[in-house]
């Protein structure tokens, strides 16, 4: 008890414990830091040459760049692996996957990485203007902690007591981490400044002002769109020597690629308004190039798209074994999930559907399945949902009787103790 | 290579079958340990390997491959492997115009056309040597994945046609073994992978089927296996796969604060073999 107590405290402490253990049981020295994906002939695999804004992972070496929510970071293993793509479907009503987008590439230029920013609705200029800020570990760090703390011990002095289980559980990291440089907490409330804007490196593809020059490879099912898209990212890998083709570059860098509402019409792909559309084996023929791509070079790239317009379900099988790291997110908004009381503190559920297994025969699955996320005033968190213990014998008859008629409501999906059945009379 | 798993089927590396298509199949949930067992199995039985990787990059077979005994670069260096890394000649096929043909030349053709450039592919790889002794025990040819063809324009028939072609050169005339991996996606109404699935069944010799777990999530335990040849009745045994081991609990074990599982079952794995 002591043991599950110790471990269950810190989410870095459990999560090294279990690691290690793993690792002594493979009896291989997994710590290989493995730069481009292919192998290129010198990687030895003992050269370690550090790159900003990233990290080795525990478990199998593979380098690991941050997407901007260390809460994500958390769950999907440590942070995304450089050369894999990690697809973000998106909600019904677009609203949160902007903001895990915005997040993914203002971690980038927090870490001094280059970005790639592709879009068929908005200018990557604009996009990048409205990027979040950083937040700074002295000035806002104690406004946080107030909220952090008021929200915590009230709810820490009611599970200490009884529900004293509930305190073992790996916590999700809530409150900012002070000067961690793999992983930032930004301020969605605020922009980022423009001189930080100013010392990146950023290419854009606006797809309006691709569309109108000429195709240099002859028409291979894919649509137009995504033929320039990936010509130009091809450039890009290939100019600024990001496949290691430059060997005289000195310093390596990260190449970050976020491409917006991929598969939506605006990109002038079918596959989201027919079931049975001309170019079917478009979008996922790009992402399987786009995969190699990746693979061959030292970048990572998110990619939203709007999976619900998708009426064929095959399709979506199908992307989602094409993609490395697959995330749904599921807002309440509109939905009858909105009044019910259970999810009042959130904005929405968070799924992570897809964890790659690289360089590993298993992978990092978080044990917690029930995760809501919600956008306070100025943070996006993730937690795992519950029901608070229904304790206080002043509960309203009316509130217990909702929660019950709720929990039925709820299903399978969640964790959930069937709260506020009976009330216990001594 | 997992020697429960050999145990189960009766295979060991020093007495290997010939002739043999086994279709590994996996249901929500990764099959691809089974893929890699296969690999270190055949390479160390000594057997000539083309394995057409379509998912993944080299790197990363490697890298499982030395946790589980087998080198891979010495292997290709060697000759007795000849490794086709799609994504990396994927990249080479869209982006530089070529003008020989290349096993993955579809993905620059518009309308869906056949699999025969990887047939040759495939064909030239496994090639007994002209000197006539041979070096390397039966050859083998392994795919993965299947499905994935089906994603890049391919119909069903024509993969059928690229299994079928290479049985008739692979499984009969050179005596050697198949084994390809396919999605199984009952779930998404994918009727080309149905049909795919259901022409591989049929024509197998093996099936492994690995399922998650109906019943839940469990931490420690990630499936059970139900082997059942194809001629034999079927003994059911329960197994977990861990971190590369192989291993046969009398009892699932739950993990602490997994007492609520939740109906998915994504990381557990239930094999089953037909």
């Amino acid at each position: 008890m002591a043991a599950a107590a110790a471990s269950g405290t810190g989410t870095g402490t459990g999560s090294t414990g279990s690691i290690a253990a793993a690792a002594s049981k493979n009896n291989v020295t997994s710590f290989q830091r493995r730069s481009p994906r292919a192998s290129s002939t010198d990687s030895g695999g003992s050269r370690l040459v550090s790159i900003a804004g990233t990290r080795p992972s525990v478990r199998n070496g593979q380098l690991l760049v941050s997407t901007g929510l260390p809460a994500l970071d958390q769950l999907l293993g440590g942070g995304l692996a450089v050369g894999t793509v990690l697809l973000i479907e998106e909600d019904k009503y677009n609203i949160y996957s902007p903001l895990l987008f915005k997040y993914f590439l203002a971690e980038g230029i927090i870490s001094g990485h280059t970005l790639l920013v592709a879009s068929a609705k908005d200018e990557p200029a604009e996009i990048l203007q409205e990027l979040p800020a950083p937040l700074l570990d002295d000035n806002c760090k104690r406004e946080f902690d107030e909220g952090v703390y008021n929200h915590e011990t009230s709810e820490s002095n009611i599970k200490m007591k009884i529900a004293w289980r509930y305190q073992l559980l790996p916590k999700m990291e809530a409150g900012p981490v002070s000067s961690s440089r793999f992983g930032h907490y930004y301020d969605s409330s605020k922009k980022i400044p423009q001189e930080l804007l100013d010392a990146s490196k950023c290419h854009g593809f606006f797809l309006p002002e691709k569309i109108s020059s000429t195709l240099n490879v002859e028409s291979c099912s894919l649509t137009h769109g995504y033929i320039q898209l990936l010509q130009f990212i091809q450039k890009i890998i290939y100019e600024e020597g990001f496949d290691g083709s430059n060997p005289q570059k000195k310093q390596k860098n990260i190449l970050r690629i976020g491409i917006q509402n991929l598969g939506s019409p605006l990109w002038g792909d079918d596959v989201c308004c027919t079931e049975n559309c001309d170019n079917s084996y478009s979008l996922t023929k790009f992402l399987y190039i786009l995969r190699g791509l990746l693979r061959t070079s030292l970048s990572a790239c998110i990619i939203t798209m709007p999976t619900h317009l998708i009426q064929n379900k095959a399709i979506i099988a199908r992307i989602t074994n094409l993609s490395d790291t697959v995330v749904h997110l599921e807002s309440f908004i509109g939905s009858e999930r909105e009044t019910n009381p259970l999810y009042k503190d959130y904005h929405g559920l968070i799924h992570i559907r897809q964890i790659p297994r690289l360089n590993n025969l298993i992978c990092d699955v978080s044990d917690v399945k029930d995760l809501a996320f919600k956008l306070k005033r100025k943070l996006f968190t993730i937690e795992r949902l519950h029901l608070p213990p229904d304790l206080s014998d002043t509960a309203s008859r009316s509130s217990r009787q909702d929660l019950a008629e709720s929990a039925k409501l709820l299903g399978p999906g969640c964790g959930v103790m069937a709260g506020g059945k009976k009330h216990l009379d001594f | 290579m997992f020697p429960e798993l050999n145990n189960l089927l009766n295979i060991t590396p020093d007495r290997v079958d010939q002739g043999k298509l086994t279709l590994l199949c996996d249901a929500k949930t990764d099959g691809s340990f089974l893929v890699h067992h296969f690999l270190s199995f055949y390479l160390k039985a000594n057997c000539k390997v083309c394995f057409v990787a379509l998912i993944q990059s080299f790197s990363h077979y490697n890298i499982v491959g030395q946790k589980l005994g087998v080198s891979l670069t010495t292997a290709r260096e060697r000759g007795q492997l000849v490794f086709f890394e799609g994504l990396k000649s994927s990249v080479d096929v869209f982006f530089r115009v070529k003008g020989e043909p290349h096993p993955l030349q579809f993905l620059r053709e518009a309308s869906a056309g056949n699999l025969r450039p990887l047939y040759e592919f495939v064909q030239e790889a496994l090639r007994p040597e002209d000197n006539g002794e041979a070096a390397w025990r039966c050859p083998v040819l392994l795919v993965d994945d299947l499905s994935v063809l089906l994603s890049l324009g391919m119909g069903a028939v024509a993969v059928l046609d690229f299994i079928h072609y290479c049985r008739a050169t692979v499984c009969w005339k050179l005596q050697g073994n198949i084994v390809a991996l396919v999605h199984d996606s009952r779930d998404t109404e994918d009727e080309e992978n149905d049909i795919l699935l259901n022409g591989l069944s049929h024509q197998s010799h093996l099936i492994l089927r690995a399922e998650g777990l109906a019943t839940g999530f469990c931490k420690d335990v990630h499936g059970q296996q139900i082997p059942s040849t194809s001629c034999t009745a079927g003994r059911s045994r329960h197994c977990g796969h861990e971190s590369g081991k192989t291993y046969l609990p009398s009892r699932r074990r739950r993990s602490r604060g997994g007492d609520r599982q939740s109906t998915e079952s994504r990381s557990d794995v239930q094999l089953r073999v037909l």
